[in-house]
């Protein structure tokens, strides 16, 4: 039912490039921890992001029709430059395009929970989906989500609901910044000053959501596509 | 049938009985909740009766000769089958209430097995009266007045989230394993019946039909006896639910098979075609239902709208259009239960939405009582009918019908749940198989269907009838009474503490929004995907066709805060207005805490303050004083006029949050000396100002800066979050002021001179810090927040954080004359 709808001739060219880039695919998956086969379906849509180039810039994204009532759509775009989640350590800033590589390693987040995966698997999982969300709070990149950051965050969230929203969101923001403080230092002085929650203790807020579990999409494999083909094209 | 004739009594009272007896009867059925009649009671030569009959009524027409006026007369048959309904209903509560005192009781046996002994003791003692037991649970009595409000309390407060997450596994459980168990039972009990060829009995006559249908009343687990029990065990929400929702959709399989071979095995076979009208019954039966108890559910919604003249009623709505969605379902013969799932599920985000606070808590309450007076009811009436029936015991049946349970059950739940891990995320432990399969109880569902059964038609329904009594009381007692070592043995997860954080509400939605979103990037539309357009379809249209004002408009998120500020208000006041707005949290946090400070903050600039003079605290207090005096003689006078055109209707908790005032006001008195000793913000802290800014209103004579005040809105710090709509609930509670602004009041008057200055200047900087402002002018909280918002006081925080006890300790002393 996806817009990209694979024709056959389509199909064959995409076998054709397959083929040539077998060893590309291989590495992202290496690296990714995507199959193959999603991989493939992933190029597909980078593609027609993209128009066919290598890389995708903001615009690109920016134009996807189906992200226009997103509430969060300038922090997704956001996350997927941002450099933070591309799986390497300490480096803050954002990119200006992609490429598909970097496209694969912000989705890789979303990966649903290994079939057989130990408690310690699990933990790193979550650790890692909680990271990602965390940067997308803390914007400009010091480790803390600050007060002002977090009800920016949930501005963002209301912003779809029209002029109620604006001071409530403040109010919602300080309740829960309270909260956060409340749980993680619950003994401050008056004159003490909670900066903001940092990564510890965010992990420490929402232990409750099973983020490891909740935190991810399907992505297509070969069969699941041929079974939508068969659905409903769109 | 009509509850009168299932409580009427075989032998009757005689009017005019001595009034000892009566007395001695009304005794005894309240001490034993037995119905014991009179000729039983009072003398043990129950063969006497008939004799006492006519000698009474041989006394009747003595009386009526002699025609004296009946000072005091008798009739016990005017009110025979009310209160008998009553004594019953008493005997269930009084049971309940016992269970629950006596020590270490409920830790061992649950609930519903005591109540199951409770039946039978009072059906023996009735018995050993040597009555006939009446047919307590009846089918009819059960079907229309036992079982719906156990389930409209099931689907009103059903977990939506968890329940459409796991709805496909839930389903393939209710639909095929009910349809597996039903056949297997079935199909191999028929076998079993069929061997021991030489060995005649009448289990060689019974057929391949009746067998299946018993096998289909036999396999459906039962939403009572697994509430009963699953609520105390206290399992995961995952657990829980899958257990729980395949309780009660496995309704329709059981309504379809159970009428499908009801009907044949008068015929003696079923043909293929009748196979496939079945399948395509089902699907009318299910989803008939569900279609049913929708438009009751948005029926009900709708009408809520316009309920707002007339709260006292709301809750009436709520219960009436879920019975007549129940009982529209069963006119035709679709399934009940699931059209009050779907009734109850729709109609709530709505309803709630539109009545009152206080209905909503009479809604809970109402449905809480009834479906567990409704629950205790069934299972003393269980035992009841075990005593009463006719029994059938045949060892052989039941025996494989037990073992036959179990293992249906057992290679059921395996094997589905093969075949739903290969498509769930979060996969099925073997642990939770052995939970789900152990947890599937029957009840009082099976026996009153059984029950049902034509005797002319099902020559051996008694058989059946013991069997599915044997069935029940194997699972609710063995595996109930088990599980729950089992589950602390298993070390299954337990559910854990409810209470949602506004943290974790947030990081929900945020999650929602970002899975769709990423979704669209990905260009795939996934549940998500989906998921978002329906939303988006009800905030459009659905909302505002159903809701009335304002909280159409409200998003789920602010629903919510608004939801944890009424409560956070509630348990101020009752923990008497102490200083905890978290009693889970003890922590001394304040809002001031997680302020981005001004750089130059000096710590304790100024800590000498001028003591107050007698008489200045003399003239405070007075100010105080009268104030809320004010606004409690106004609120009352509200409250005793009407409870319908009550405009602080939702306001409860701010009117119980005044009285407590009046009774702390001593004590407050008392303690602003602590925070005379708190360390002063410096001029320009904006803590400070604010503060001042709040009690501005009441005391400070300053008039510009009065006006400022009314700009800025009436209380800055008090967590006004939405245009204060009459009919709007807004409770403001004050998260945040480490100081009470009465303290600081009184720092105020001392220091106005040379704060003025200092004020007018923060104004304009007060973004930067805590400054919950009502989000509409001033004028919409002209009367609400005019007459309280002078008053309004910051309970949360004055005692909570009273500062260093520096230099005057002198608390002890007496300010009130």
């Amino acid at each position: 039912m996806g817009s990209w709808q694979a024709r056959p001739e389509q199909q064959q060219q995409q076998q054709q490039q397959q083929e040539q880039e077998r060893w590309h695919y291989e590495e992202l998956a290496h690296k990714s921890g995507f199959s193959t086969e999603q991989i493939k379906n992933l190029h597909k849509r980078f593609r027609q992001l993209s128009g066919n180039k290598e890389t995708i810039s903001r615009a690109n994204l920016d134009s996807i029709p189906a992200l226009a009532n997103n509430p969060l759509k300038k922090q997704i775009i956001d996350a997927f430059f941002d450099k933070r989640n591309q799986w390497q350590d300490d480096e803050v800033g954002s990119l200006e395009e992609i490429g598909l590589e970097h496209f694969l390693m912000v989705m890789s987040h979303f990966r649903p929970p290994a079939h057989k995966s130990g408690e310690e698997e699990r933990q790193a999982a979550r650790r890692q989906k909680l990271r990602f969300l965390f940067n997308m709070h803390d914007t400009d990149g010091d480790g803390i989500i600050t007060l002002a950051e977090y009800r920016k965050v949930v501005e963002e969230l209301l912003s779809k609901s029209g002029a109620i929203g604006h001071q409530t969101a403040k109010a919602i923001a300080d309740a829960a910044m309270l909260e956060v403080a409340s749980i993680n230092a619950p003994h401050m002085a008056p004159d003490d000053f909670y900066e903001g929650i940092t990564f510890e203790h965010f992990q420490q807020i929402l232990k409750g959501l099973e983020m490891e579990s909740r935190m991810h999409i399907r992505f297509l494999d070969v069969d699941t596509t041929t079974m939508r083909c068969g659905k409903a094209p769109s | 049938m009509s509850p009168r004739r299932v409580f009427r009594h075989p032998g009757g009272f005689g009017s005019g009985l001595p009034e000892r007896g009566l007395l001695l009867l009304v005794l005894l059925m309240l001490l034993q909740g037995s119905l014991l009649p009179f000729g039983a009671a009072s003398s043990p030569d129950v063969g006497h009766r008939d004799e006492a009959d006519v000698h009474a009524e041989a006394e009747e027409k003595h009386n009526f000769t002699k025609k004296p006026f009946p000072v005091l007369s008798f009739e016990y048959k005017h009110i025979q089958v009310p209160f008998e309904i009553s004594l019953w209903v008493l005997l269930a509560s009084l049971m309940k209430l016992g269970f629950h005192l006596v020590p270490r009781l409920p830790g061992i046996v649950p609930e519903s097995c005591l109540l199951i002994l409770v039946g039978l003791l009072v059906g023996g003692l009735i018995k050993l009266a040597g009555q006939k037991v009446p047919p307590v649970l009846d089918s009819t009595l059960f079907f229309f007045c036992l079982l719906p409000p156990i389930i409209l309390d099931a689907g009103y407060f059903l977990p939506i989230r968890p329940f459409m997450e796991n709805l496909g596994t839930i389903l393939m459980f209710a639909v095929v394993g009910t349809l597996w168990n039903a056949f297997f039972i079935g199909g191999l009990l028929y076998a079993v019946c069929q061997i021991q060829p030489n060995n005649p009995s009448d289990l060689h006559s019974l057929e391949l039909l009746p067998c299946l249908l018993f096998g289909s009343i036999i396999s459906a687990v039962d939403p009572v006896a697994v509430l009963a029990v699953f609520e105390e065990i206290h399992i995961n929400e995952l657990l829980h639910i899958l257990v729980f929702g395949e309780s009660l959709l496995n309704d329709a399989v059981t309504v379809v098979l159970y009428h499908l071979f009801e009907e044949y095995s008068g015929v003696g076979s079923v043909t293929v075609l009748d196979g496939v009208l079945g399948v395509i019954s089902f699907f009318v039966v299910a989803l008939g239902g569900v279609l049913v108890g929708a438009i009751y559910g948005i029926l009900a919604a709708f009408t809520s709208r316009f309920t707002s003249h007339t709260r006292v009623i709301e809750p009436l709505f709520v219960f009436v259009y879920s019975y007549m969605a129940y009982l529209s379902a069963e006119m035709f013969h679709l399934s009940g239960i699931m059209a009050l799932i779907a009734c109850g599920a729709v109609m709530r985000p709505y309803v709630e939405a539109n009545i009152s606070h206080k209905s909503h808590t009479t809604i809970k309450y109402f449905l809480k009582m009834w479906s567990s007076v409704s629950e205790t009811l069934i299972f003393i009436f269980l035992g009841v009918a075990t005593v009463d029936g006719q029994h059938n015991w045949n060892w052989t049946f039941v025996t494989v019908t037990v073992v036959l349970c179990l293992v249906a059950r057992v290679i059921g739940v395996v094997g589905l749940t093969y075949v739903i891990n290969k498509f769930r995320i979060v996969k099925l432990t073997t642990k939770d198989q052995f939970i789900v399969a152990y947890g599937g109880l029957r009840g009082a569902i099976a026996f009153s269907l059984g029950f049902l059964l034509d005797e002319r038609h099902f020559p051996l329904r008694n058989m059946f009838l013991t069997a599915i009594i044997i069935v029940i009381f194997f699972t609710v007692f063995v595996q109930g009474m088990t599980i729950k070592p089992l589950v602390d043995l298993l070390a299954v997860k337990k559910k854990q503490e409810a209470k949602r954080s506004i943290n974790e509400e947030i990081h929900t939605q945020f999650l929602d929004h970002l899975l769709t979103g990423i979704e669209d990037i990905c260009g795939h539309y996934g549940h998500h995907h989906w998921k978002d357009k329906l939303n988006r379809f009800n905030k459009k249209y659905v909302k505002k066709c159903l809701i009335a004002g304002e909280r159409s408009k409200e998003p789920q998120l602010i629903a919510f805060y608004h939801k944890l500020e009424m409560k956070h208000a509630i348990e101020l006041v009752e923990s008497g207005g102490g200083a905890k707005l978290s009693s889970a949290i003890p922590s001394t946090v304040s809002m001031q805490n997680i302020q981005p400070k001004k750089p130059a903050h000096a710590k304790s600039e100024d800590r000498a303050l001028p003591k107050l003079s007698k008489s200045r605290e003399e003239e405070i207090r007075k100010i105080l004083r009268s104030n809320l005096q004010k606004t409690r003689q106004r609120l009352r006078s509200y409250n005793r006029h009407t409870l319908l055109a009550d405009p602080y209707e939702d306001n409860f908790g701010e009117f119980l949050l005044k009285k407590q005032k009046m009774m702390a006001l001593d004590k407050k008195i008392q303690d602003m000396n602590n925070y005379l000793t708190v360390p002063a913000a410096p001029p320009d802290s904006p803590t400070l100002c604010r503060a001042r800014l709040a009690s501005g209103r009441e005391t400070d004579f300053n008039p510009t800066r009065q006006q400022k005040v009314d700009t800025v809105g009436p209380d800055p710090q008090a967590y006004s979050t939405k245009p204060a709509l009459d009919s709007v609930p807004t409770i403001q509670v004050d998260l945040a002021s480490p100081q009470s602004p009465d303290s600081i009041n009184i720092l105020d008057e001392f220091r106005r001179s040379d704060l003025a200055a200092a004020a007018a200047a923060e104004e304009g900087e007060d973004d930067g810090g805590l400054k919950m402002k009502a989000p509409s002018g001033p004028h919409e909280r002209c009367d609400a927040g005019e007459m309280d918002a002078g008053t309004r006081e910051k309970l949360s925080r004055c005692l909570s954080d009273p500062g260093p006890h520096a230099e005057d300790e002198d608390e002890d002393e007496p300010f009130l004359p």
